[in-house]
């Protein structure tokens, strides 16, 4: 077991190495960072001075050196767009996406396993089906529709919940949370449940290939041939079976939470990093967008390391498959 | 234990039309989808040739500005749909985006496809280092959703190519951004169907004749290993308008002097919190009957072509 998950580790950063170095490159070759910080009537001396801090004038596996360090320090640069620190534009924005990614995250669990179990146990019945048929919609639905019509619905026509922003946020430290007020919590209901339709339809399919797949097998027949009921077959015995990879597609999920983040955000004027990378996008600020990159590879890397690492526990049979 | 090989099953000779037949008696749904694309390319492609380019000066009238569409109270009978903000005809604006879409969604999956298809050929011909490097390479861009990938090849091409940008070189830069995200599921699975192909008794004797590397991957393997590959196209199709939607959307992909579905619904977006639902909810529409009726096609032409992975999602 230790020597399986030292070699993940050692894969997981090797993979982040490239990862940096493919932002690096970014960074290195896109833009121009003395014309993006200096302004138009710098001097000669001023510009010197520039290229010196930044270390252009090194060779570049220095500079990427220098980067990396530079990184692990939190040294995450300075952007082109606002000239503030990347980390501190990061900081600001990150508590924002991360409260929205944590409800959508509980809306998933919430409405996507209750319905996936039902239709995994009943899936010829007609509720069954008639779930399937929402969830095929949900899975097809591009992200910004489903915003767009929510808005539509729950704003415009019915004038039930805020379209836009966080409502009143309560600072606790550096954390911005807006989950401890009324409003907050109103206005992250429409955003939260767009960011959540592609996990839940997913999440409802896939319990119900599974617990079909598991129906079948022989442990659940043996189970049936000792006459337990079937409340006990399917709730105890089945859905056990099925927890490993809906888990791992959940992790693995989180990938495009942060994808459909950037667009559910621009849709409900999210205040989150989303709306961050895309606003560098446009302004094409490379730093944040070498940065997010880095980031986001770092989120999805550790969070598959650490389902993987998980998975003993869940299931011992996988412990003796690899020893 | 034989390969298993993704050739469909030798049916015996009958006309083509009988074929087309007897293949839409047997899927009514997806048939039914395969006539609402086709009717829908019509309409993309045969209206714009009989009318006004509403995106041009002459198109555009603000008089005619916000007008809902014919069945509501002050709808007219010349703007079925209703009009935008710039008085642009949405019945005939639609057909223009819808037509970018289209090009733009076909343009993307052929990059990706060519590049993911020579880089997969490559890989599992080739094999050992070679194809160590590429797999590794797909392993790492997996762990970027399609999406976000798009969202940054696209923000890094702005960077690189200023700000001064026409339309054709903003077109030319969602395309490629898209086509590359999607690569690496054509390399996988062309690598894997090559894999098997290369050690085949024709391949052998295609290398005894004399044949080159280069002739008998186009010439031999190739043929071979389509029919799956073409399958994922017909879904990637569908996904590549969406992403090319979301970008639109965005503002970070067509520019609103040529748009596409996504850009039309970044300009009705404006106005869906005053009322004028229209502008924004019938591109939704087009845009999602579209893409459900090709994701529908697409999985029936994968069961058809791989009866294993049927009911899977």
């Amino acid at each position: 077991m230790l020597n399986y998950a030292a070699s993940r580790i050692v894969q997981t950063v090797i993979v982040l190495l490239v990862i940096s170095f493919i932002a690096f490159l970014l960074v290195a070759n896109i833009g121009d960072p003395l014309a993006a910080l200096l302004s138009a009537d710098a001097t000669v001396n001023e510009r010197l001075e520039l290229i010196a801090r930044l270390g252009l004038d090194q060779p570049i596996g220095t500079r990427f050196l220098h980067f990396l360090t530079n990184l692990l320090q939190g040294d995450f640069g300075l952007s082109y767009r606002t000239q503030d620190p990347v980390a501190k534009l990061i900081i600001e924005r990150m508590p924002a996406t991360v409260e929205l990614a944590f409800v959508s995250l509980l809306i998933t669990i919430a409405v996507g396993v209750p319905a996936g179990i039902y239709c995994g146990v009943n899936p010829t019945s007609l509720f069954g089906r008639f779930i399937m048929l929402i969830s095929t919609a949900g899975i097809t639905l591009p992200n910004f529709v489903v915003g767009l019509l929510l808005i539509a619905v729950f704003s415009v026509q019915m004038g039930l919940l805020p379209s836009f922003g966080r409502g009143d946020v309560v600072r606790l430290g550096f954390w911005s949370t807006g989950l401890l007020s009324v409003s907050g919590w109103r206005a992250i209901i429409l955003p939260a449940a767009t960011l959540s339709t592609f996990q839940v339809a997913f999440i409802i399919r896939m319990l119900r290939t599974q617990l079909m797949e598991v129906g079948m097998s022989e442990h659940i027949r043996f189970a049936r041939a000792r006459g337990l009921s079937e409340a006990r077959i399917w709730y105890v015995y089945a859905i056990k079976n099925t927890l490993l990879p809906v888990i791992t597609m959940l992790g693995l999920q989180l990938g495009n939470i942060i994808a459909f983040s950037v667009v559910t955000e621009n849709v409900f004027a999210w205040p989150g990093l989303g709306s961050l990378f895309l606003q560098s996008i446009q302004a094409a600020d490379i730093p944040v967008i070498a940065i997010y990159l880095i980031f986001v590879g770092l989120v999805f890397m550790v969070i598959n390391l650490v389902v993987e690492l998980l998975y003993p526990l869940i299931d011992a049979r996988v412990l003796r498959r690899q020893s | 234990m034989t390969p298993v090989v993704n050739t469909p099953i030798p049916t015996a000779r009958r006309s083509r039309i009988a074929n087309l037949r007897r293949a839409m008696l047997k899927a009514p749904g997806a048939s039914l989808c395969g006539l609402i694309i086709l009717a829908m390319f019509i309409y993309a492609f045969v209206v714009p040739l009989f009318s006004q380019n509403p995106f041009e000066f002459a198109g555009m009238s603000v008089l005619d500005s916000f007008i809902p569409p014919m069945w509501m109270t002050d709808g007219v009978a010349d703007f079925p749909l209703g009009t935008d903000d710039q008085g642009r005809n949405l019945f005939t604006a639609m057909a223009y985006g819808m037509r970018t879409s289209i090009i733009v969604g076909f343009l993307s999956v052929m990059i990706g496809l060519a590049l993911g298809g020579s880089l997969g050929l490559i890989a599992g011909f080739v094999g050992g280092k070679v194809d160590a490097f590429i797999m590794r390479l797909a392993d790492v861009q997996l762990a970027y959703p399609a999406l976000l990938l798009a969202m940054i090849i696209d923000g890094a091409a702005r960077a690189a190519l200023g700000a001064e940008r026409s339309v054709t070189t903003a077109i030319t830069i969602v395309v490629l951004s898209i086509g590359i995200a999607f690569w690496v599921q054509y390399a996988r699975t062309i690598r894997s169907s090559v894999m098997i192909e290369r050690d085949q008794d024709y391949v052998s004797a295609a290398r005894i004749t004399g044949r080159s590397n280069f002739s008998i991957i186009v010439l031999h393997i190739l043929p071979n290993v389509m029919a799956p590959v073409l399958v994922i196209a017909t879904i990637n199709l569908g996904i590549a308008i969406i992403t090319e939607a979301t970008l639109s959307f965005l503002g970070i992909g067509i520019p609103v002097t040529s748009p596409s579905l996504g850009t039309l619904i970044r300009n009705g977006n404006n106005f869906l919190q005053s009322g004028e639902w229209w502008i924004s909810v019938w591109p939704c529409l087009v845009l999602v009957l579209f893409v459900v009726s090709v994701n529908i096609l697409g999985d029936h032409l994968r069961d058809v072509y791989n009866p294993r992975l049927k009911g899977r999602s």
